[in-house]
């Protein structure tokens, strides 16, 4: 059997990240910081994906987070970024746990649009509500960290960075464990599992929360990342097209794929609006479709190429 | 054999608006039988085995297994209680190879608490399902997709993977169905011998009264919903109602053999 190198590869390049954005220029680490937060999200559609489950709502969990951080900053004050990231997982947890108990029971379209209007009655609320920041949201304070305040961005980076890892290593692990090949097996053969004894529903809810603290954590670092917090960017449907774009664009096949995917988007991105500001969108869309057509296990399928031809 | 009662079937019933799916039935099935549920299609056969096993809820009547109500459980539940079941269309991991389905299984069966969050590969798990894989001699086929797999194949996969769970009862949904003729005694030694192995009580439905002739010890016949005989074989298939609507008047009267593989 084959030794699998996806966590030693990922500890190298996210400690090489981590070490390296001491050097790097700030736009270029605030966009490996907007792309690694993505990338938990990602890594929560990634395990749905593998069960055979789409989210067309996850920005409801994305902004959950987000705002759980304002929202600290703005009535308690709490600026360590520690209990922001804390709360908020806690928050999109209890949130994804009660959602959890509707949404297991529906699959493929359904289970899509269900989760796209729960996130569509959030985004409702905010826009409405004066007290939660309308539409122009909040302005989140720079994080401290254990009540050292220090200069400069490095530190949350560096923070994004080692969670980024933590959660790619559990996920990891979770995927090789008995719960984490239930992703598969539901996908592949309901019946049979309930007929080995499991509740697919139990399964579903799991790995639906699973995904909803990933979010929510990666909801929470954006809003620290960039300093402030707003329904359109963070909670309307085309933020959550958006997880759902990156994801297929990274693939399914491994939990690096979301990191590497995240970081070529946010690149494309930038890029993109620096050519044709007007119509970057084509461009982006365009990568998307050429993803689908020629590279449909995502951008991580040219990596697990090249390392199978490596072995 | 003992003569325990292990599953009682008491005035089952199932409705679908005015269509009467199963009507009245009530079977006795005691420890280390083999019974052989025959009937035409439609009949209520797999109604029958789809109550049974939680896949239908009864309209009205009781199933007791080892004594305990599992009327209208789930099929978790029944499965957890000691009831498993292949089907008709085998029920694998398409995606996974042969090994993976079978370790799989394994693990899911095992999964109690924090057991979930064990790594799935691991000694005791992976031995079991060498095991399992010689047993039901589809350990050739170690590597290859189950969508790929002959029918025959597929079969002994989905039977190994209900059989994990090590159940007291298996109810087997037509076992041969989409096998050759050629085939089919040679997939039903194999599964029989396993299951005689594991002391398993076997309910299994089948058109094929060669299969049944050959291997049960009680058959167990189905029409329009009822049950209108349950004998041994050898009166079974002599039975004149059952040769009006379920074999066939053309049917050989002697029975061959009739019980002299019961005992698989």
């Amino acid at each position: 059997m084959s030794r699998d190198r996806t966590i030693p590869g990922l500890t190298v390049a996210l400690a090489v990240c981590a070490i390296g954005g001491y050097f790097i220029p700030d736009w270029l680490m605030n966009q490996m910081m907007f792309g690694f937060a993505r990338a938990l999200a990602i890594l929560g559609l990634l395990v749905l994906w593998r069960t055979g489950l789409v989210s067309f709502g996850h920005a409801l969990y994305f902004g959950l987070g987000a705002y759980a951080v304002a929202l600290l900053d703005i009535n308690l004050g709490i600026s360590d970024a520690f209990v922001r990231l804390g709360v908020a997982m806690l928050v999109t947890g209890g949130v994804g746990t009660l959602l959890g108990f509707i949404l297991r029971n529906y699959r493929d379209i359904f289970f899509a649009m269900l989760s796209l209007a729960f996130s569509m009655v959030l985004y409702g609320i905010l826009v409405k509500t004066e007290a939660l920041g309308s539409t122009d949201g909040f302005t989140v304070s720079p994080p401290t960290f254990l009540s050292a305040a220090p200069e400069g961005k490095y530190p949350l980076f560096v923070l994004i960075c080692v969670f980024g890892w933590l959660a790619a290593v559990l996920v990891q692990g979770y995927l090789r464990s008995t719960l984490g090949r239930l992703t598969t097996a539901v996908r592949d053969n309901e019946i049979r599992v309930e007929y080995l004894g499991y509740s697919v529903a139990r399964a579903i809810h799991i790995k639906y929360v699973m995904s909803a603290v990933l979010t929510g954590a990666a909801g929470a670092l954006t809003a620290m990342a960039l300093g402030q917090v707003d329904p359109d960017s963070m909670v309307n449907w085309t933020a959550s097209g958006e997880l759902v774009f990156v994801t297929i664009l990274s693939g399914p096949g491994s939990v690096a794929a979301p990191f590497i995917g995240s970081l070529i988007f946010e690149l494309l991105r930038t890029y993109a609006f620096e050519l044709v500001p007007h119509a970057w969108q084509m461009i982006v869309g365009g990568t998307l479709l050429a993803v689908i057509f020629f590279l449909p296990g995502g951008i991580w399928s040219l990596f697990a190429r090249a390392l199978k031809a490596d072995k | 054999m003992s003569g325990d009662p292990i599953l009682q079937v008491i005035d089952l019933q199932k409705t679908f608006g005015a269509v009467v799916a199963a009507k009245d039935i009530n079977i006795d099935v005691s420890t280390g039988e083999v019974i052989g549920i025959i009937g035409a299609n439609g009949a209520g056969k797999t109604t029958f085995v789809n109550m049974v096993t939680g896949y239908l809820k009864p309209s009205s009547g009781t199933i007791r297994f080892e004594g305990r109500d599992i009327t209208g459980k789930p099929p978790r539940l029944v499965t957890q209680t000691g009831i498993s079941r292949s089907f008709q269309v085998s029920q694998v991991f398409t995606s996974m190879t042969v090994y993976d389905n079978l370790l799989t299984a394994l693990a899911i069966t095992d999964s109690r608490g924090f057991n979930a969050l064990r790594p799935i590969q691991r000694p005791d798990l992976t031995r079991r399902c060498e095991e399992t894989l010689v047993r039901y001699q589809i350990d050739q086929y170690h590597d290859s997709e189950a969508s790929t797999l002959p029918q025959g194949v597929r079969k002994l996969l989905d039977i190994a993977m209900a059989m994990v769970s090590k159940p007291r009862i298996l109810l087997l949904d037509e076992p041969t169905s989409g096998v050759s003729a050629e085939e089919k005694f040679n997939i039903m030694d194999i599964i029989m011998g396993a299951l005689k192995a594991d002391q398993v009580t076997v309910l299994f439905i089948e058109h094929d009264m060669e299969i049944v002739e050959r291997y049960v010890s009680r058959v167990v016949a189905f029409y329009q919903g009822e049950v209108i005989c349950d004998k041994p074989p050898e009166e079974a298939l002599i039975d004149s109602r059952v040769r009006e609507f379920v074999i066939g008047e053309e049917y050989p009267l002697e029975v061959r053999e009739a019980g002299s593989h019961a005992d698989h």
